[in-house]
């Protein structure tokens, strides 16, 4: 079965180029070219994946995004022009996992979406507690379900992986770079302003008081861990 | 011994009390003086109305001590000479009288003389508070007879002691007419003498006429008491005269000075009331123009800045999108290169490399650009260095390698954590490391680091070819290349420099440069360790230890050196 990726992009060179480099890796690419279309077309197609430009005629990709991350955990892969901080993080808090920034190189973008792609897939019952004793988070890792207090928590798998990642080692305190290898998948280290904004993405869905976090907690100049009982 | 310890101890114990009554005081009064210095530098007001206060003070009292210094003198001689005259009419009519009396030895004398004088006091034109005495100086009579009689006779006390030893002698031994004033029991009496020649053995006798002043010094005390009251009054007035004056200007300026804070913290609509037509409401008035022309210019500016930013960022954005697909294509074309002939199959090569090269090019021109258009932006979180070096080294040990340049790294052993953006300060790093392996002719790298409280210090030494005097300012200069003729082996842009000087400033750091013709080049990258801290002084020095004595041998590995 071949992954299905919805490429959202204005250009069509590139969404063509795109297309043959996608092609010729084995995915299934299927094209939208503006942003009011783009919801439809991700109903339409349920794909695996979506490429997204952040800069479209009629909706932007930031509202986009948000659009589909309201009903689907999907992997959205931002393709943007800036690598300014304000652009990067207002897409990834909209609700993007990943992003390359153009001019890419087609292995690079093949790569991400590989990342993004290959989830786990251990069926090993695994059953994962962190959190102080009034705040429990349950991890239900072959089930990709969250608890809290028993609870559900709707975590995109992303987040899931973040949070499982922390979790399978309390205490232990993880540098971005760390973090960015096992969760994302970048073999050198990328951008970690991707790891700050999905903690917080993290803490705001799992933590009582996000401003002050009891389950993922900071390490000042060093990374973060995950808070025990 | 003992005693002597005892009043030692007494004496430093009362040395003790006193210094901390002073001290005591002092503390209390401190706080005060303080205060009003500060008031006194602070308001115009305030000073103004001490100015006033002490001004007028001393004129309104220097005038009205002048003032009731004239009155009494006037009131005095005004009763000196009443007196003077009463003093001739008084002595024509005793030196009548007294002829008939034969002989003043005579115990009867006095009788005869204090009938007389209660004539004189009586006298219709008297008409006052007058005293009169009769003195036998000269006199030999036997103790039981009085020296000296008066009228009325209640006064005899004061008359005895007004008429003092000074004025007696003369009057009675130098035969003067003589005055003075002097003050007995609180009461004032002008005192006047004059000798009356008798027929008598001894000549003469004297005469006194004791004048009260009562009336005099009441009425100078009244006069007094009312100058002082209404110079009082006057020095009053005029204080609050002058602060109401000052603070009719002084409140427009404190307004004008608020208004001109709110201005420079960026409310650019704040203006002043203008009222009337004076040359405060000029003020007002020049100002708000100021504040008009001021908000012009800043707005434009504005706008500017904005526009730049826009034309950046949408300049950016068109050009990477087709950029993204040519080299999308050109990777294609460049992994099926074997499956050209020859030249296209070069053709794909070349396009690869010199894409990779445009691309570099172009994300350092942008990265200029915002930084001068002066909206690069500082995004800075708690980082340790001493990892961010180390991170930076692993990385770039390949490229190193592949030149056969050794790099090593220095750095200390505990963490040195820092507020720095990371993502500028690798690149600033990546940067140095890359032109030191690039210019270090195969010859070792260091980088080191080091820190005290306030900053923190990368250096990174080659020893290739150094720099010529001159060349550690130009080596920051966009497009600067050391030796335009000598062929480049890693290529870059020829805006890393910039772009790093540009990182460290916007971090409050330095980058600067050492370097000698043979001696290699050391660049150095200091930054604060708070954000938004400034940085005064560096923990490593610009200039290599090695290079300042002895021409430079390249550098054994130090013991402490780890290789990264």
């Amino acid at each position: 079965m071949r992954a299905r990726v919805l490429v959202v992009d204005d250009d069509p060179a590139l969404a063509e180029m795109l297309g043959i480099v996608l092609r010729s890796e084995g995915f299934a690419p299927s094209f939208v070219a503006d942003g009011e279309r783009a919801l439809a077309a991700f109903r339409e197609t349920r794909p695996d994946v979506v490429l997204l430009d952040l800069m479209l005629p009629g909706m932007s990709g930031i509202d986009v995004c948000r659009a589909i991350r309201a009903e689907s955990g999907v992997p959205i892969v931002m393709l943007t022009a800036k690598s300014d901080t304000v652009d990067v993080v207002l897409g990834l808090e909209s609700g993007a996992d990943d992003y390359v920034v153009k001019p890419f190189k087609p292995k690079e973008l093949v790569a991400r979406v590989r990342a993004r792609l290959r989830r786990g897939e251990d069926v090993t019952p695994e059953m994962l507690n962190i959190g102080p004793p009034n705040n429990q988070i349950s991890i239900d890792v072959p089930a990709h379900t969250v608890t809290r207090n028993g609870d559900e928590v709707k975590l995109t798998p992303l987040e899931f992986d973040l949070l499982v990642a922390l979790a399978r080692k309390p205490r232990q305190v993880f540098t971005r770079e760390v973090l960015l290898e096992q969760v994302w998948g970048y073999r050198h280290s990328a951008d970690t302003r991707l790891v700050n904004v999905h903690v917080q993405r993290l803490r705001a869905k799992i933590e009582p008081d996000p401003e002050r976090p009891e389950i993922i907690l900071t390490v000042r100049g060093v990374g973060y861990k995950a808070g025990t009982s | 011994m003992m005693r002597r310890s005892i009043e030692r101890g007494v004496e430093l114990a009362r040395l003790f009390w006193r210094t901390r009554a002073i001290r005591l005081v002092a503390g209390r009064v401190r706080p005060v003086v303080l205060r009003v210095r500060k008031t006194w530098r602070r308001s115009l007001q305030f000073r103004m109305a001490v100015i006033t206060v002490v001004a007028t003070g001393l004129l309104v009292s220097a005038f009205g001590l002048l003032l009731a210094k004239s009155i009494s003198d006037s009131l005095l001689e005004g009763a000196r000479a009443d007196a003077h005259v009463k003093l001739e009419r008084g002595s024509d009519y005793l030196t009548k009288q007294l002829e008939t009396i034969p002989n003043g030895e005579d115990p009867g004398t006095d009788n005869d003389v204090q009938t007389r004088l209660v004539t004189l006091a009586n006298s219709p034109e008297q008409g006052g508070d007058v005293t009169v005495a009769v003195k036998f100086s000269r006199a030999t009579r036997t103790s039981n007879l009085r020296p000296m009689v008066s009228y009325p006779d209640v006064k005899l006390e004061d008359a005895r002691e007004a008429i003092t030893p000074q004025l007696e002698h003369q009057v009675a031994d130098l035969g003067m007419i003589a005055h003075q004033v002097v003050t007995v029991h609180d009461n004032t009496y002008l005192v006047y003498g004059k000798p009356v020649y008798t027929r008598w053995t001894y000549g003469q006798v004297e005469l006194y006429y004791v004048v009260s002043l009562k009336t005099e010094v009441v009425t100078a005390d009244n006069l007094r008491t009312t100058i002082a009251i209404v110079g009082g009054a006057l020095v009053v007035l005029l204080t609050i005269l002058v602060v109401l004056v000052t603070r009719l200007v002084a409140r427009p300026v404190r307004h004008a000075a608020q208004t001109a804070q709110r201005l420079s913290a960026g409310l650019l609509d704040q203006r002043m009331d203008v009222k009337g037509e004076d040359e405060l409401a000029l003020l007002a008035d020049a100002f708000n123009h100021m504040a008009e022309n001021l908000q012009r210019q800043i707005v434009r500016l504005e706008e500017m800045s904005r526009l730049q930013r826009r034309f950046t960022s949408d300049v950016s954005h068109e050009l990477r999108t087709p950029l993204t697909t040519v080299r999308m294509a050109a990777d294609l074309l460049y992994s099926e290169r074997e499956n050209f002939d020859p030249a296209v199959g070069r053709s794909a090569e070349l396009l690869q490399t010199e894409l990779d090269r445009f691309e570099e090019l172009l994300t350092d021109l942008l990265e200029i650009s915002r930084f001068d258009a002066g909206f690069a932006m500082l995004d800075v979180e708690p980082t340790d260095l001493v990892g961010l070096v180390r991170r930076v080294i692993d990385r770039l040990m390949p490229v190193a390698k592949r030149c056969g340049v050794e790099l090593s790294v220095i750095t200390p052993e505990p963490p040195v954590i820092a507020e720095i953006d990371t993502r500028r300060v690798e690149r600033v790093l990546r940067n140095l490391v890359d032109n030191a392996i690039d210019h270090g002719q195969g010859q070792p790298v260091v980088v080191s680091l080091g820190s005290d409280s306030h900053a923190v210090a990368i250096t990174v030494r080659d020893h290739g070819l150094g720099l010529k005097p001159g060349e550690e300012k130009l080596v920051f200069n966009r497009f600067w290349r050391a030796d335009p003729s000598r062929a480049r082996q890693t290529g870059g842009t020829g805006l890393g420099l910039s772009i790093s000087y540009e990182d460290a400033r916007l971090h409050g750091g330095w980058l600067d440069a050492w370097g000698e013709p043979g001696k290699g080049a050391q660049f150095r990258l200091t930054l604060p360790i708070r954000a938004g801290g400034r940085v005064s002084g560096a923990p490593l020095p610009l200039q290599p230890v090695d290079t300042l004595d002895s021409p430079v041998v390249p550098q054994q590995p130090a013991p402490t050196e780890v290789p990264a």
